[in-house]
């Protein structure tokens, strides 16, 4: 499967207002075109669709008949396993041009009178009957305790955490389209209001709308396109829970298991990644992810980031569009993982691009820190 | 969260839990405060959640054993906004933890009877009983009270 298929049209839809004019299906078709416009294509060239809900229903309302369907939902990192899907598909030879779509408008909905629409938590069992009762909010509840063992187990503090904010902020500020770029520093996010301790409002990502598309063909068709092809080198996904309390450690994710497996089949150690796209759905769930991936030893994650070292001009730049926590979140952020990973690699970041950019990960994050799924792309030069 | 309308409208009650087949005898057991665990009789280990087959081994040989009721926090936060549970705590923030038990299993519940801020991972905790509408109760925990 490595080097077999490749990104060749990406787009994404946000706004520094946190709202969108467009929604539901509109707002994926939109996006949709944007993609493969981007990538020189037309929808007639689609024989493959990936939805986190219903590839069924996108298809019918694109009028598209595909041979590749994938509605696959885990949550905040099922746009890392579809381009997974959709790149095993292309090898296999099962289909050509393979498109994934997310689209949420949880901020504009509320003005629209619209009731949010929520990954579903308290689905029909067993989290009704044990973990509902005892009123931890969803989703920060769970990442708080595991923020929190993090903390009595190895030391880590409240400020390590913050710092990850800060460094991500200051890619913000480099990003006309991100919702806050303001900079903001330790004693902001340890000032701002105590949510799920030890979580502050600045640990927590936004609540924008969003929308994004990525569209993915065979590397030999990708060099013929219109943009510099974007290489799938490495692919791996796992999950070990769905509801916190079944989860096994909650200071180890899953992540350990995806991020061994797309970096074994893509060749790389975590000295080769130019850029890290982890999925920050709070300060916590990004320090994970340096654990986990291997970038520093367990228990060792607030040390690393402290100093800015995820910051621009830092060793490991990650989160370059302002992630989760400053550029938009829409309940399932996984798809803009990608997108700007596939922006770095082409060179297309102007103010926040990582110069020389070869090899970037994009690591999506489901659910309750449930299910990791891990991609390494790459330049053709790295394939 | 709105800030218009009566503030008791604003508080919910606790949901109360549904019961299913496979943890019909846990919930019976609580109408007499009583903890049990479903355990393998293959592996001879308790699991949590119930569930009709063994999470290690899929055998659908179960058995309810007495459980101590003793354990330690495991993981926990402490809700600032208790909205969703301001029936039952008020204005005031609540502790939610992860509660592993002696016997080996982990369960959410709230820890009670201690400042929430005083709530700590390792601290040893012991079951105290919350009753629902229905005659059930609900298993928290308090500080570790003295064996006898």
């Amino acid at each position: 499967m490595r080097g077999a298929a490749a990104i060749v049209g990406v787009a994404d839809a946000v706004s520094p207002t946190g709202e969108l004019d467009l929604t539901g299906r509109a707002l994926e078709a939109a996006v949709i075109a944007e993609a493969l416009a981007d990538a020189g294509l037309t929808i007639d060239d689609v024989d493959g669709v990936c939805h986190s809900n219903s590839s069924m229903g996108l298809a019918e309302y694109l009028g598209i008949h595909p041979r590749f369907t994938d509605s696959t939902m885990t949550g905040g990192s099922s746009y890392e396993v579809h381009a997974e899907h959709a790149a095993a598909a292309i090898a296999a030879g099962l289909c050509d041009v393979v498109v994934s779509v997310y689209a949420s408008t949880p901020r504009s909905d509320r003005r629209r009178g619209l009731s949010p629409m929520r990954p579903n938590f308290f689905g029909p069992n067993p989290m009704l009957e044990w973990e509902a009762p005892f009123g931890l909010r969803m989703p920060m509840g769970p990442y708080a305790m595991a923020a929190g063992r993090h903390m009595a187990l190895f030391g880590t503090t409240a400020e390590q955490l913050a710092a990850i904010a800060v460094s991500t902020r200051e890619w913000a500020a480099r990003n006309p389209r991100a919702r806050y770029r303001d900079p903001i520093t330790v004693e902001d996010v340890l000032a701002s209001p105590m949510q799920c301790s030890p979580l502050h409002l600045l640990d927590c990502c936004l609540v924008t709308d969003g929308a994004g598309a990525f569209v993915m063909t065979s590397a030999e068709r990708a060099r013929d396109l219109a943009r510099p092809p974007v290489v799938v080198l490495g692919a791996g996904t796992c999950h070990d829970h769905s509801m916190i309390s079944q989860m096994p450690d909650l200071t180890t994710t899953p992540g350990v298991v995806s991020g061994a497996n797309a970096f074994a089949m893509a060749g790389i150690t975590p000295g080769d990644v130019d850029v890290l796209m982890g999925y920050d759905s709070f300060t916590i769930t990004a320090l994970l992810h340096l654990e986990d991936l291997g970038f520093c030893a367990k228990g060792e994650g607030g040390a690393f980031v402290e100093d800015g070292r995820t910051a621009p001009g830092g060793s490991l730049p990650m989160n370059t569009n302002g992630g989760g926590l400053s550029y938009t979140h829409p309940g399932a952020y996984g798809m803009f993982l990608i997108v700007e990973a596939v922006r770095q690699l082409r060179g297309e970041c102007g103010d926040r691009q990582v110069p020389g950019a070869e090899v970037a990960v994009a690591h999506g994050s489901g659910m309750v820190l449930s299910c990791m799924s891990t991609l390494v792309l790459g330049t053709e030069a790295a394939a | 969260v709105s800030g218009t309308g009566d503030a008791r409208e604003a508080r919910p009650a606790r949901i109360e839990p549904p019961v299913t087949d496979a943890s019909e005898p846990f919930w019976s057991a609580t109408r007499e405060q009583r903890l049990v665990l479903p355990w393998c009789t293959a592996c001879d280990q308790p699991f949590w959640f119930p569930r009709e087959v063994c999470p290690r081994c899929l055998g659908s040989k179960i058995e309810w054993r007495p459980a101590s009721g003793r354990g330690a926090v495991y993981a926990h936060t402490v809700e600032h906004k208790p909205m969703m549970l301001s029936a039952v705590f008020g204005d005031a923030p609540y502790c939610i933890a992860l509660v592993e038990l002696d016997e080996g299993v982990r369960m959410m519940s709230n820890v009670v009877e201690i400042d929430p801020l005083a709530v700590a991972v390792g601290q040893r905790v012991s079951v105290r009983w919350e009753p629902l509408s229905d005659g059930r109760h609900l298993v928290l925990f308090g500080p570790e009270e003295p064996l006898g």
